[in-house]
């Protein structure tokens, strides 16, 4: 269940390696399996049979200074560069050790998740799911109003773009301490919804799809904006917020989520 | 006091003595609060609020672990913020006759915060962190808090370490703390993170954002600040020695043009990868710094013997207490005696 745009998977036909279902726009191979060589795959599995390493850092869809003046190209290389390698490869380090192999990065976050007690490989693998997440949710050019089916959706479960807009402000400001704040489209209820995540929580654990997310720890606006968490989330919103993505994840949720319900009383 | 007094010139109605300022008080005055009360008169009437107390340095008095203007934005901006926020939660509640300790506790609501926490705890946090810098801070502890971190860590680098790790490894904002555990197993308020028989000792704890030690009824010595903000103003400290660096070297670089060009390049690279080095173990630096230059042993041994007295005072009425109880109990068994022989007389 993946809600990327694009997801192949990566098969390098070692029997040690396993399928890096953690591709996006564009694919970065991971650093460390040595490639394939024309002498035979016997051969090289031999040698290949110790794993370097497990998920890689994707690179935004974008160039590190598209986002610029809103989001500042030094705030992006130590967002991303920094702090978003960091986590991949704290993940990396912890696996070495751990026997939680071959999951996908959705499944990794859920069973790490551990409904609540989560596994010490919960954060890290959550953070690099959530601001892998984050990059897409923005692009240069972002934010005016959304088109088409995502619009639609918003005016029926917000009653307005402006509503879900002061809505979504409100949550991020409420928010204390680190965390995310996200646009989700709820399974059970089937409607779209503003919740807010405190430090690496992120709604997949509920089965909730998101749409749209905001990472409010302080490494994400205080280079550019120090304290002013309101002009920052109002910058996001009218400057930064890919609608282009956020379409395409409700197309994908669709298929999960049946909003064409009518609204049926019960009598 | 000349910086508290002016800030309560300025906030007008605000009780400068700032905890639990009852308003009938007014009519009383102590001669301490009688020349306050004159610019009361003069301005809104008297209302009980918390104020934004100064660090006891000046605020640029830390440099150049601590610039002044991660002072004035960290205290004069964050702090102040949350003080605003505390005085506007409270006002017209119960809790804005107490302590502001007891508004910690309070409010923290065995563990399901009320919306003053947040604020509350923020306020005595940063309190509790500016007093435990003073500038050319430092070095080592002595006397009775050097020997309990040696009978309870092993060594103070021991102690050290472990508190460098609690203060990196708190995910997400928090605190990191030096306390001193209370002789009680049973904190009734919260989960008490380090129950064990051996109390009255010195232990080290970690806090997510607001949460404070003060919750589990510990006695807190030593705090140092995790939220991000830190981390950066940290940055901005490395990149502004960097900077210094690098400028050193240009100057160096036009006397001697002649160096090849592919030395100066790998010599700014080099610097350049230094710092992204540093900033990679940002969080550890900057408690090593707090810890080598800025903390103020002094504050901390006064604290551990306002908390070793409160244990010893504890365990006193606990004593006194269970000798009145076991004097209760023997007094009642004679009564119960009583009752038996009489029963014991009439035929079943």
């Amino acid at each position: 269940m993946g809600f990327h745009l694009l997801s192949p998977s990566y098969c390098c036909g070692y029997q040690a390696s396993p399928p890096i279902s953690h591709g996006l726009l564009r694919f970065r191979p991971v650093t460390g399996i040595p490639k394939p060589s024309p002498k035979g795959q016997l051969h090289q599995s031999r040698r290949a049979s110790k794993v370097l390493a497990y998920y890689g850092l994707t690179t935004p869809p974008y160039k590190l200074d598209a986002l610029e003046p809103y989001m500042s190209q030094r705030t992006l290389e130590l967002h991303w560069g920094k702090h978003h390698r960091d986590y991949v490869d704290s993940l990396n380090k912890q696996l070495v050790k751990s026997p939680l192999y071959g999951h996908t990065m959705e499944e990794l976050i859920k069973v790490t998740y551990n409904n609540g007690n989560p596994l010490p490989e919960f954060n890290n693998a959550a953070q690099v799911w959530n601001h892998d997440f984050f990059w897409e949710s923005m692009q240069s050019g972002g934010g005016k109003l959304p088109q088409g089916g995502v619009l639609q959706q918003i005016e029926k479960d917000f009653d307005s773009y402006s509503n879900f807009r002061d809505t979504f402000v409100e949550s991020a400001m409420a928010l204390f301490g680190s965390g995310w704040v996200w646009l989700v489209l709820r399974t059970e209820e089937k409607k779209l919804s503003v919740v807010r995540t405190s430090n690496a929580i992120c709604p997949l654990v509920w089965g909730d799809i998101p749409i749209i997310g905001l990472d409010m720890w302080e490494h994400a606006y205080y280079l550019d904006y120090k304290d002013d968490r309101e002009k920052y989330i109002n910058t996001f919103m009218d400057n930064l917020v890919s609608w282009h993505a956020a379409t395409v994840r409700m197309l994908r949720a669709e298929a999960f989520v049946n909003l064409g319900e009518p609204k049926i009383p019960v009598a | 006091m000349g910086g508290a007094s002016l800030l309560s010139a300025l906030a007008c109605g605000v009780s400068s003595s700032s905890i639990g300022a009852p308003p009938h008080s007014f009519l009383c005055p102590t001669p301490n609060r009688r020349r306050k009360s004159r610019r009361k008169v003069r301005c809104a009437p008297i209302t009980a609020q918390f104020e934004l107390k100064p660090p006891p340095y000046p605020l640029d008095s830390l440099e150049p672990h601590m610039s002044r203007e991660t002072l004035e934005h960290h205290w004069g901006r964050h702090h102040r913020g949350h003080v605003d926020s505390l005085n506007a939660r409270i006002a017209g509640t119960q809790l804005e006759e107490m302590e502001l300790e007891d508004v910690v506790v309070a409010s923290y609501n065995k563990g399901s915060p009320l919306p003053p926490f947040v604020h509350a705890a923020q306020v005595w946090n940063h309190d509790f962190f500016w007093r435990s810098m003073e500038p050319g801070g430092g070095g080592k502890p002595s006397g009775e808090l050097m020997g309990l971190i040696e009978r309870d860590f092993g060594s103070f680098e021991r102690m050290l370490k472990e508190f460098k790790e609690a203060a990196s490894t708190q995910f997400g904002s928090g605190w990191a703390w030096l306390a001193y555990k209370a002789n009680r197993l049973d904190v009734g308020n919260a989960v008490n993170p380090c129950p064990s028989e051996k109390d009255n000792k010195l232990v080290i704890a970690k806090t997510p954002n607001a949460v404070n030690p003060l919750v589990w009824d510990y006695s807190p010595l030593l705090a140092v600040d995790v939220w991000e903000v830190c981390d950066f103003s940290f940055l901005f400290f490395l990149s502004f020695f960097v900077f210094f660096f690098l400028k050193l070297y240009s100057g160096w670089q036009r006397a001697c043009t002649d160096l090849p060009l592919m030395f100066r390049c790998k010599f700014v690279l080099f610097v350049q990868h230094a710092y992204y080095l540093d900033y990679e173990n940002r969080r550890a630096d900057y408690v090593s710094i707090f810890m080598e230059k800025l903390v103020s042993w002094d504050i901390v041994s006064s604290r551990l013997h306002i908390a070793t007295a409160r244990a010893a005072e504890r365990a006193r009425e606990d004593e006194r207490r269970r000798r009145e109880d076991d004097v209760e109990i023997t007094n009642r068994e004679a009564v119960e005696m009583y009752v038996d022989s009489d029963n014991d007389s009439e035929p079943e």
